[in-house]
């Protein structure tokens, strides 16, 4: 029998088939391209799907233009006290006082650091800054360097720098006249820096065959992890000193919350990376062990890489809470950006109804961007790792 | 003399320690929790031997392979590998691996590194042959295993035959003395066998001393010095291919082989 897709025959209660020509390529039934192809698609699929989008716009009518209204079009941006931000018969309405953040912005940044001696605190940003930007891009040349520099060089460096060394004709400024982002950030990074260090060591103990090693990091991590970091840092700040001999002179405050953080993140690290190091098959320890390789330089060259390399999401995201919860360190009477905020708004001097809201919405922005930079740059790496596990 | 692919002479060299043994297995057990996987085992392979060995699965066969470079720790009996008695202990164990090479069913190569980093991982690091030379040697394998062209891809973008030929190269950087295979065919698809088989063939006939743990049983036919069937954990019979597959001796032996041969 001739068809015209090829020759089919029936012999004996068996079908044979031999293709002649190629089936021919056919445009898609309904319109599944174009814009109108993507509304249906994604905004109005079903009926349900429909009245979401329904709602939302709704909820974006109702919040975006009082939003804009209050933190652009009405806000003041310029003036030297209250007077600028109060309501006037000629402008009933205000909106952000923005000239109250201006006026406290060195403070937000410094806290009650010396004015003099401000431009060390401005050259801290910029070392931190040159090392931030040379570990995160990936392409960077000599990242071995920078690794040098950032966890070596720029620690000691910092340190001198912020704290002084008489002799370099860098007077000593006390931790507890430091404060504002400077706080903040030096928090933020010392969580940063230390937590994933310890926090491998605490995976790679709790992982270990030998049972000391084993129940004593799975009791830290344990025990951390199943406190608030408020409590950690009141212990740390309170209980540190106690275990120190009589004869040190009790640690500094800031020292002492930094330990807190440290140890409070290093514990959440611990699990993130325990479970970089689950994802790796044992085939490549095998692989490793048959070359010769020893466990350490198993670990350092074939399993964290790629363990590190998975786990970059939930490190970030880490890294994220751990920057917000730097905010707790206040309640040790350290004074941080929030707290610095939380000051400056009782200034009698610019007391206004929009005073407070101004200085929580700044707050909030300076949060926001820190962290949506943070969680764009690990959406970036994850596309950037998937692009490289498809090929 | 020579040399046809069908008939490759046995070639003892005798040089260096443990004169022509490469390895020495004596009445070797082991047992996983309450299961005796291995049941006095005895073998022992010449240098430039290529012993093939076969059985059902889970007659111990990988863990008797992975007993000889020490991935599995034993209870009883022992290994001597290049005049090397592992005796379970560490420091042992780091020295026979470095002599000896091994091929994994699921290749294990390395994702996050290029195949050219692959080779010189361990040469670089455990041997400490300086960067270029490493380099230079991986390269000249991987002209052997024919995939020159593959060196700066990452094993990923290789199909499956490609990536175990790279594990035989990333073996052979290392200059083993032995070299084990743990069924290196099964994890491929039917075309992709040949080209690894051959690479293999071409290994064996340039004298490397071979342990093949195989059901390829026309390889063996062709390149093994001897087969050794296993069974439930204990050697059963050890032949020649030719006296294996001809005239078994085993009862085990020929259901084995009328249910793999039909």
């Amino acid at each position: 029998m001739e068809t015209q897709r090829g020759t089919a025959a029936v012999t004996a209660g068996h079908m044979a088939f031999v293709r002649r020509a190629p089936a021919p390529e056919l445009a898609p039934p309904f319109a599944s391209t174009g814009w109108t192809g993507w509304l249906r698609a994604n905004l109005f699929a079903t009926p349900f799907n429909a009245g979401l989008t329904a709602l939302t716009v709704l909820l974006l009518v109702w919040v975006v233009p009082s939003a804009v209204r209050f933190l652009l079009i009405d806000a003041v941006w310029t003036g030297t006290d209250r007077e600028a931000c109060l309501a006037t018969a000629a402008r009933p309405e205000v909106g952000a006082c923005w000239a109250f953040v201006k006026a406290h912005l060195a403070y937000f940044t410094y806290g009650s650091y010396p004015i003099a001696g401000r431009w060390r605190v401005d050259v801290f940003f910029a070392l931190l800054a040159i090392g931030v930007a040379w570990l995160l891009w990936i392409d960077a040349p000599r990242r071995d360097l920078g690794a040098l520099y950032f966890f070596g060089v720029f620690p000691v460096v910092s340190f001198v720098l912020l704290y002084g060394l008489p002799p370099l004709g860098l007077p000593i400024v006390d931790t507890s006249l430091w404060g504002g982002a400077l706080i903040t950030v030096v928090v933020a990074v010392v969580g940063i820096v230390t937590s994933l260090p310890l926090g491998i060591l605490l995976a790679l103990g709790r992982r270990s065959r030998m049972p000391a090693v084993k129940a004593l990091s799975v009791l830290f991590i344990e025990v951390v992890r199943g406190v608030p970091l408020i409590t950690v840092l009141f212990m740390a700040s309170v209980m540190l000193p106690l275990f120190l001999p009589a004869t040190w002179s009790s640690p500094d405050k800031l020292i002492r919350a930094l330990v807190g953080v440290a140890l409070f993140a290093s514990a959440y690290m611990a699990e993130v990376v325990r479970a970089g190091l689950q994802a790796i098959p044992k085939g490549q320890w095998e692989a490793a062990a048959a070359l010769g390789l020893g466990y350490w330089q198993t670990l350092r060259l074939i399993v964290l890489p790629q363990a590190l390399r998975v786990t970059i999401p939930n490190i970030v995201n880490t890294y994220v809470s751990l920057f917000k919860d730097t905010s707790l360190v206040f309640f040790v009477g350290i004074f941080d950006f929030l707290k610095t905020v939380e000051t400056a708004r009782s200034n009698p001097s610019w007391a206004t109804p929009v005073t407070s809201v101004s200085g929580y919405a700044f707050a909030a922005l300076v949060y926001f961007m820190c962290c949506y930079s943070m969680s764009r740059y690990a959406t970036g790496i994850e596309r950037r790792l998937a692009r490289s596990e498809r090929r | 003399m020579t040399m046809s692919a069908t008939a490759i002479p046995l070639e003892v060299m005798v040089d260096g320690p443990g004169s022509g043994v490469a390895v020495d297995i004596k009445a070797l057990h082991k047992w996983y929790g309450e299961f005796h996987v291995l049941r006095d085992v005895d073998l022992t392979v010449l240098r430039g031997e290529r012993i093939v060995i076969c059985g059902p699965s889970g007659s111990g066969k990988s863990t008797l392979l992975r007993c000889i470079n020490g991935l599995e720790a034993y209870q009883r009996g022992e290994i001597v590998v290049d005049g090397i008695a592992l005796a379970n202990d560490p420091k042992r164990i780091a020295q026979v691996r470095r002599e000896v090479g091994m091929v994994f069913q699921q290749f294990n190569l390395f994702p996050h590194l290029t195949v050219l980093e692959n080779c010189t991982l361990a040469p670089i690091h455990v041997r400490k042959m300086p960067p270029g030379e490493a380099e230079e040697t991986a390269r000249r394998l991987l002209e052997r295993v024919r995939i020159p062209e593959q060196a700066d891809k990452y094993p990923g973008q290789l199909s499956g035959g490609q990536q175990q030929r790279v594990a035989i190269a990333r073996a052979l950087c290392m200059n083993p003395k032995l070299m084990m295979f743990d069924e290196p065919t099964s994890a491929l698809d039917p075309e992709m066998v040949k080209e690894v088989l051959d690479t293999m063939v071409e290994l064996a006939m340039d004298g490397m001393t071979m342990i093949v743990v195989s059901h390829e049983m026309g390889f063996a036919r062709q390149v093994a010095s001897r087969i050794v069937f296993m069974d439930a954990g204990q050697i059963v019979e050890v032949n020649t291919p030719e006296e294996f597959f001809n005239h078994p001796q085993h009862e085990r032996t020929k259901l084995f082989l009328s249910q793999i041969l039909k």
